[in-house]
């Protein structure tokens, strides 16, 4: 079973959301991957205005239409639009068919501001994902997280599942800062398919705190899952990597959702 | 088993991290458990070192633990003085069937003229030239080890000037982009490994974009995960005479 956490339509081909969303599944099928979490709409801009947000989050809902059986859907939310965040998880994630959360690069999630986006997701058991990244060039976008401000928030809410995206990009210091947090989960997508990341997250984490994902289509699929596939691991840290982590981390929402799944 | 030649694997030691694969033995090991049947090594010594005949020789010897497996590529460095002798050695005391460069690591570019009389010294003896574009993500490079990545655009006008020139891009797809290849795909003989290349389906998108028979399947083992190129394969819809031009039959005919 590979559930793969960390999936968008850029760079799928297609001019539809619906078309693209075809083509991403015809691609995973092609690595056996049962399902994908899908996020951001097609603008990629850094601080996206609320009709920005809202139009992104259109984008998917869409995409996911035809898919609910393939795909689970994130919302997209902003520290810097925080009232009109909390309207948006109402709407796709509380009335709507949404299972998560998704915090990109518009202000640092260390700030205390973001504080009821965390706790309105966790009381909808809502995955929290923030994309984190250490930077070593200079080139950390203004509201770009590290995992520094994940940890942050971690503090802060200790009792919540965060999920450090991207594990940090320079994935040496990321595993390390997020250590000695156990709420925080690291997620293998969207760096290069350097070897080692995996099997240094699983020696200082453990197994259980270790997700895939992709970061398709601007990835591989196959260069992110070679990751796990690759790692000089045990078959069953590999099975929790791909999929059993993540599902026993949505497993609370799609219940709530009365979304079954096969045993 | 089907022949597969990996045309980007690195002998030697990483600077800033230890991988599993880095020693003759063990590259050997995972090459063979991944269906390999012959991989051109480069040396992660010649990134840093200044005595590449050193680095040449102790890759030549290297490759000799599995000589019907691993092809050395030497390093050459055009601004160490009497360059020129440690490419004869490559190719005359080594007997290598190519070299491989790293600008970005030696300090130089592309238009400088001491580029120009490297390749075309190298094609004179009939060498495989493979450019290095990236060896390293640039956002997460160690402050002591920063290199950007290559700027290739002098080089389709180069190409042009080398008459001969058998050139692999390796490790191409941090510093350009698939749609960027058209004017090197013109100028010569110039081909392209799929290590870093990203995107859902992207070797079937690199075929579409250089023609089938530029395309080299190369892993950038044991610095990336064997499986990424591999996978890769998998990923993109390619049809049986695709994926074997890609395999090996590419890299075979620029053997020769």
């Amino acid at each position: 079973m590979i559930w793969d956490l960390h999936c968008h339509l850029m760079g799928v081909p297609g001019k539809t959301a619906d078309e693209r969303m075809a083509r991403l599944v015809e691609y995973a099928d092609r690595l056996g991957i049962e399902r994908l979490c899908i996020y951001l709409g097609p603008s990629l801009v850094h601080n996206p205005t609320p009709q920005r947000l809202r139009d992104d989050n259109d984008y998917i809902l869409q995409a996911l239409s035809h898919w609910h059986d393939r795909a689970f859907g994130f919302v997209y939310v902003s520290g810097e639009h925080v009232d009109v965040s909390l309207e948006e998880i109402e709407r796709c994630v509380a009335k709507g068919p949404m299972v998560g959360i998704k915090l990109w690069v518009a202000k640092r999630v260390s700030f205390a501001e973001i504080d009821p986006i965390i706790v309105r997701a966790h009381e909808l058991k809502a995955v929290i994902f923030q994309h984190t990244w250490f930077k070593t060039d200079k080139t950390q976008y203004p509201g770009e997280s590290t995992p520094d401000d994940l940890v942050a928030v971690a503090r802060r809410h200790p009792d919540v599942p965060l999920i450090c995206g991207h594990t940090g990009g320079t994935w040496e210091l990321g595993i390390r800062a997020v250590r000695a947090y156990p709420n925080i989960s690291v997620d293998l997508a969207g760096s290069d398919p350097t070897a080692g990341i995996t099997e240094m997250a699983v020696r200082e984490l453990g197994a259980e705190r270790v997700i895939y994902g992709s970061d398709a289509g601007g990835r591989s699929f196959a260069s992110q899952l070679a990751k796990v596939q690759g790692a000089d691991l045990s078959e069953a840290d590999k099975k929790l990597i791909l999929g059993g982590n993540l599902r026993r981390m949505m497993t609370p929402i799609l219940q709530s959702k009365g979304i079954q799944l096969p045993a | 088993m089907p022949l597969l030649i990996d045309t980007n694997v690195y002998l030697s030691r990483w600077p800033t991290r230890r991988l599993r694969g880095d020693t003759p033995e063990t590259l050997v090991e995972l090459l063979k458990k991944s269906g390999v049947s012959q991989a051109w090594a480069g040396s992660f010594e010649g990134l840093l070192f200044r005595d590449l005949g050193g680095v040449n020789e102790r890759l030549a010897a290297d490759c000799r633990v599995a000589p019907d497996l691993l092809l050395p590529f030497g390093s050459i460095n055009p601004t160490l003085p009497d360059w020129e002798d440690d490419l004869r050695r490559c190719h005359e005391v080594h007997r290598m069937r190519g070299i491989r460069l790293h600008p970005n690591y030696h300090g130089y570019k592309l238009d400088d003229p001491v580029f120009v009389r490297l390749l075309a010294l190298a094609a004179k003896r009939g060498l495989i030239v493979q450019l290095a574009l990236s060896m390293e993500d640039e956002r997460t490079q160690s402050a002591l080890v920063r290199a950007a990545h290559v700027d290739v655009k002098p080089l389709a006008d180069i190409v042009r000037q080398v008459p001969g020139l058998k050139l692999v891009i390796a490790n191409a797809f941090r510093a350009m982009r698939v749609e960027q290849t058209d004017q090197l795909v013109a100028a010569g003989n110039v081909s392209f490994d799929i290590a870093m290349l990203e995107g859902v389906g992207g070797v079937k998108r690199l075929i579409d974009q250089v023609g089938l028979k530029r395309v080299l399947f190369g892993s950038y083992a044991p610095f990336y995960y064997f499986e990424s190129s591999a996978l890769k394969l998998q990923e993109s819809p390619l049809a049986g005479a695709q994926l074997e031009a890609v395999r090996h039959a590419n890299a075979q005919t620029l053997l020769g």
